[in-house]
């Protein structure tokens, strides 16, 4: 069988650090980048004696996350302890949630969610031996800046069913997420990351195949081609006859290679229980209506906004997940609201085009001077390619779109007599084209329409020109 | 009830080195402890919330202020082993 005999299903672990000013359970600042080992108490060290007490703002921020998830808010939920041996986690358990997570289930862009959890993150680990991979050091040195910080544990339902779905909905996560400000959501800083769980089995068999978990993937780039590289794997597995083993699995974006990472049998006996050192958290009818009353619009929300504007469906996405653009669009609709569905077009096809992989503030153009392009070609002043002319000009400089169409010399040319002789002559020097043309065959249009446009840089309005040149043909 | 391998699986958990000898005792032990506790599974506990806590208290959150962190050098004071950044600890990789 090949791959595509196969259906593959996907769920997803993110972990986001919440953008609180402190520990989960402990008053030490949360940092990135700062000395190491400055941001400790006994608390997150773990020491004897030491109790830890839920930060209020986590949970607010979790409130807004499920809230904004859908998720169902549980009116009291509980810590559990999570235990395993590893040298990041000082106490030899981390304190999460296990059965009475503070919201249960959830849905966002057709993905549903098992739970939405708080939780406190690990130490990090710096490995000695100067590549900074785990593999071939023998000793580590443990910062414990990281350790204790909040994060939310968000888990899907395995309902994703590729690795391009699969980072598509990660970055309507992202951008969700960030819309809320409960995290600054910077996968190179760690502060969302995502593990994996995948499985495949033969189309139309009704039971799930074994799954396994590809940990820690920091990019979308990464998860894209990790969670590939996975299904590969397994089909080549099944294919072969074998079975695959659920196992935890580390992605080498270097090499693309997956090692296993340890046992997973071993490594998920977390032997869970709750944590007497807690008492539950109870969540108020006015901490719910305190997050409520902190929900922004939402990206999908105002994807849906925008369509109803008359936004096109792929423009309206690209303005939503990309709120910068979209506040650049509402910010210029502001000024003139008559073309949404142009100023669109405008933003995310020829500004964007222009930003490339930089930011919207690359962009020299003045307040409202968008809105003014988009007015000025609607009115037929300037030709759709004499606009994109001008986008240069606002993009690399500013300045005024009716100044920069009059200066340039691109307003838009009349219909009739001031063409016929510039498509007379594109007629008289491509005979051919003109031949078939006339037969009514109108494919080669597009070489009297280029032939114009270089004459009249531009200037000139393509459905005019063609409008033209079935006159003189008389067609 | 609880055999020689469920010992040794809980003791590699656990990190702990166990002699031969301490695993018999530790499985008798562990299965009389669980006896013990087993007991309550005799009782008729329907409609019984279960008591995670002797004291019935709710709430008991804290304000997202910052409090004072330690000296790194406190802070390091007592681990066995560390250099001028942090807990030197062997590789859990090694």
């Amino acid at each position: 069988m090949s791959a595509a005999d196969y259906e593959v299903t996907i769920g997803l672990e993110i972990h986001v650090q919440l953008a609180t000013r402190t520990k989960m359970f402990c008053g030490c600042e949360t940092s990135f980048g700062d000395d190491p080992n400055t941001h400790t108490c006994p608390r997150c060290l773990g020491l004897p004696g030491s109790l830890p007490l839920p930060n209020a703002k986590a949970v607010h921020f979790g409130l807004m996350m499920g809230l904004a998830l859908g998720s169902k808010i549980a009116p009291r939920s509980i810590f559990h302890r999570k235990n395993y041996f590893y040298p990041d986690l000082p106490k030899g358990y981390q304190i999460s949630q296990f059965d009475e997570p503070l919201c249960d289930g959830g849905e966002l862009g057709g993905v549903r969610l098992n739970r939405v959890h708080l939780e406190e993150d690990a130490a990090k680990l710096n490995h000695a031996g100067g590549t900074g991979r785990i593999q071939g050091s023998d000793a580590s040195v443990v910062d414990f800046n990281r350790g204790g910080t909040p994060l939310a544990e968000i888990v899907t339902e395995p309902d994703i069913t590729s690795a391009e779905q699969a980072s598509e909905w990660l970055r309507l996560l992202r951008v969700t997420i960030r819309q809320l400000g409960v995290s600054d959501v910077n996968m190179e800083e760690g502060s969302l990351r995502c593990d994996a769980n995948i499985s495949i089995r033969p189309k139309g068999q009704a039971e799930l195949g074994t799954k396994t978990e590809l940990k820690n993937m920091n990019s979308f780039r990464f998860i894209e081609r990790g969670i590939k590289a996975e299904v590969a794997r397994q089909v080549a597995i099944v294919d072969g006859g074998g079975q695959v083993t659920g196992e935890t699995l580390h992605f080498d974006p270097r090499t693309e290679a997956i090692t296993s990472m340890r046992s997973k049998e071993e490594a998920h006996d977390y032997r869970y229980f709750p944590e007497p050192d807690l008492v539950p958290v109870v969540i108020t009818p006015d901490m719910i209506e305190a997050a409520k009353a902190e929900l922004p619009e939402l990206p999908l929300q105002r994807e849906d906004r925008f369509i109803a504007l008359g936004v096109e469906p792929g423009a309206a996405r690209t303005l939503s997940w990309r709120p910068e653009l979209g506040d650049l669009f509402e910010a210029e609709l502001a000024t003139d609201g008559s073309q949404p569905k142009a100023l669109a077009a405008l933003i995310t096809n020829e500004l964007l085009k222009r930003i490339g992989d930089g930011e919207v503030t690359d962009s020299k153009a003045a307040p409202g001077s968008l809105a003014q392009l988009v007015a000025l070609t609607a009115a037929g002043t300037v030709s759709s390619s004499g606009a994109r002319t001008v986008l240069d000009t606002l993009f690399a400089s500013g300045g005024d779109p009716a100044a920069i169409v009059e200066a340039e010399g691109l307003t838009a040319m009349g219909g009739g007599d001031e063409l016929t002789p510039i498509i007379q002559a594109a007629l008289d020097a491509n005979p051919d084209v003109a031949e078939k043309l006339r037969t009514g065959d109108m494919k080669p249009i597009g070489v009297i329409v280029g032939f114009v446009m270089k004459e009249t840089k531009g200037r000139a309005d393509g459905k005019e020109v063609t409008k033209v040149t079935r006159q003189l043909l008389g067609l | 009830m609880i055999d020689a391998k469920q010992v040794l699986h809980v003791a590699r958990l656990s990190r702990l080195e166990l002699e031969p000898g301490e695993v018999e005792q530790m499985a008798t032990e562990l299965s009389s402890i669980l006896g013990h506790i087993e007991q309550i599974s005799k009782l008729d506990l329907d409609g019984v919330e279960p008591t995670m806590h002797v004291v019935p208290i709710d709430g008991g959150l804290r304000d997202d202020e910052p409090e004072p962190s330690l000296p790194i050098e406190v802070a390091l004071s007592q681990a066995p082993k560390a250099n001028a950044e942090g807990f030197i600890v062997p590789s859990p990789q090694a």
